[in-house]
């Protein structure tokens, strides 16, 4: 029943209602070859809500990105985008609905310069941000434009691994592990530039290890454990709800 | 003037040369090619030299049948034999994405062995003449040597097209699609560019540049089912000197070598069938991913 469209999700933020469900995931099962990675998901995420999926190493929240994303040739079950279904649609099928994939090793091409691996993702929708207001969000990039992708440092290559994906106007964020490996101080600007994100409207589904990194910022928390949701938490109940966290992330 | 050089006459140093420097082109077009699709569909595309015979058959076939001149055909062979190169991507060649590639080149070895097999059936092992155009016969003398302006113009006409692909690598939107889709071609796909369409094309283009140098050779060696087989072991070794899927270290070795190989001519002509193979070896003993590769 979700009918709207990308002219009138406002991106600009005011009018994002809370209820129009962006994303319906419905037991979903994914297969890498002989072995059964997700073993029925259900999860629903809302317009302009951050969400996070928390969970241990091998948990199955790489695995749900990547099957929204229709990188898992086998998945079975259903995935509902902004009211369509994507179980079947082919990867640039889907980026051209309005997601933007930011990969857990980031993903920079090495045989491309800082600009080009900016200006690669074609535009999947109108409305993306301009080249000039990414190099204000992320400085570092404006003055290494001309640099080799990968000779960036690790920090760098996450902001442009962020950049690339908000040029095209995709609304719809899937973000894995994107302070892994990172200073503080670069973590900060991250949750700085998520925030940013946050007010402006878009959806983002945040796969994350560093919990204080993603407790202030999410609306729920999806708990992950051997391919399921084992748990969904409200940003309300984070206190109440420590002994799940204890349970299922302490190592 | 003509005094000799390193004791050699310096119209038999620079013939050699110029014939170096041709069959180089030759290697470049065809090493070009095989970079291309290399790169993108991860496959050692065996059937090459049959694919280059194709482009020469296809000019003599639009000549004899339809009157179409070599300059038409320097155009339309490549785009047939492009479009025939596209319908075995997709028939054939998309099946194998990621399985071991060896299948790829087992299909694209047999696919060889059948194309060529059918024109030896239907035409014979010996050649069929293809008349250079009227307005490149003859040729200039230099001096110190002749020059048939056939020959140079396949030298020009091999670099451009090199040229024009390291272009459109470089430099064009589509390029850096070709370029990150070598590198990760799940994660281009996942940003909204239609890989698949993007390789069956890069095949396609691999194929015509084959084709190309196929009409191009046509003039100069007979038309015979078997002529790309002969060269394409060469442009393999070329390959695997340059580095696997590089565009400039397949230019730059293909003519490097057939210098090279001109130049043994000269000085050393029983070893000129080897030379190539020998600087193959010790490539590969010092810089096992090849002069331009990245090790991976």
């Amino acid at each position: 029943m979700n009918t709207d469209t990308l002219e009138n999700h406002d991106i600009g933020g005011q009018h994002v209602s809370e209820h129009i469900e962006e994303l319906r995931i419905q037991d979903l099962h994914a297969f890498y070859g002989e072995s059964h990675a997700l073993h029925g998901i259900d999860m629903t995420v809302n317009q302009g809500e951050l969400v996070t999926l928390l969970g241990r190493n091998g948990s199955g929240r790489t695995t749900t990105l990547r099957a929204i994303m229709g990188l898992i040739g086998h998945r079975t079950g259903s995935i509902v985008l902004k009211g369509e279904e994507i179980i079947k649609s082919a990867p640039h099928t889907i980026a051209h609905m309005g997601v933007g994939y930011c990969p857990e090793e980031r993903g920079i091409f090495a045989s491309l310069n800082v600009e080009e691996n900016l200006m690669l993702p074609p535009n999947v929708a109108p409305g993306g941000m301009s080249v000039e207001e990414l190099y204000e969000m992320f400085p570092n990039l404006a003055e290494r434009r001309k640099s080799q992708g990968t000779r960036l440092s690790g920090g760098e290559q996450q902001m442009l691994a962020m950049a690339r994906i908000l040029r095209t106007g995709a609304n719809v964020l899937l973000l894995d592990e994107i302070t892994e490996g990172l200073a503080p101080v670069i973590n900060d600007k991250l949750a700085e530039v998520l925030i940013q994100l946050k007010t402006r409207g878009y959806t983002i589904i945040l796969v994350e290890q560093n919990f204080r990194f993603a407790a202030p910022l999410a609306d729920r928390h999806f708990i992950m454990d051997h391919g399921h949701i084992a748990a969904t938490i409200h940003k309300d109940d984070l206190e109440s709800s420590q002994h799940i966290f204890d349970e299922y992330l302490s190592v | 003037m003509l005094t000799d050089l390193l004791g050699f006459p310096p119209q038999v140093l620079f013939g050699q040369l110029l014939l170096g420097l041709i069959n180089g082109a030759f290697y470049a077009v065809l090493s070009l090619g095989l970079a291309v699709i290399f790169g993108l569909l991860n496959i050692v595309n065996f059937a090459h030299g049959a694919l280059y015979m194709l482009g020469a058959f296809a000019a003599l076939a639009a000549a004899k049948w339809l009157g179409i001149s070599y300059w038409g055909a320097l155009i339309i062979a490549p785009i047939v034999v492009g479009a025939f190169g596209i319908v075995i991507e997709r028939l054939l060649l998309r099946r194998l994405a990621g399985v071991d590639h060896l299948y790829g080149l087992l299909l694209t070895f047999g696919l060889a062995l059948v194309i060529e097999g059918t024109f030896v059936k239907l035409f014979g092992s010996s050649g069929m003449p293809y008349s250079t155009p009227a307005s490149l016969q003859g040729g200039v003398n230099l001096g110190f040597m002749f020059l048939p302006w056939y020959r140079g113009w396949v030298v020009v006409a091999s670099l451009a097209v090199c040229l024009a692909t390291w272009l459109l690598f470089e430099r064009t939107k589509i390029g850096a699609y070709l370029r990150a889709g070598t590198e990760n071609p799940k994660l281009l796909q996942a940003f909204g560019v239609n890989v698949p369409l993007l390789t069956t094309l890069a095949y396609g283009y691999g194929v015509a540049l084959a084709a190309f140098a196929g009409v191009l050779a046509a003039p100069i060696t007979q038309v015979n089912p078997l002529m790309g087989s002969n060269l394409i072991i060469v442009v393999f070794a070329v390959v695997v000197i340059g580095g696997m899927g590089s565009i400039v270290g397949a230019v730059v070795t293909g003519l490097a070598m057939g210098v090279i190989e001109g130049l043994t001519k000269v000085f050393w002509p029983e070893a000129s069938a080897t030379v190539i193979f020998v600087v193959m070896a010790i490539v590969l003993v010092l810089r096992p991913a090849g002069l331009f590769g990245k090790a991976s």
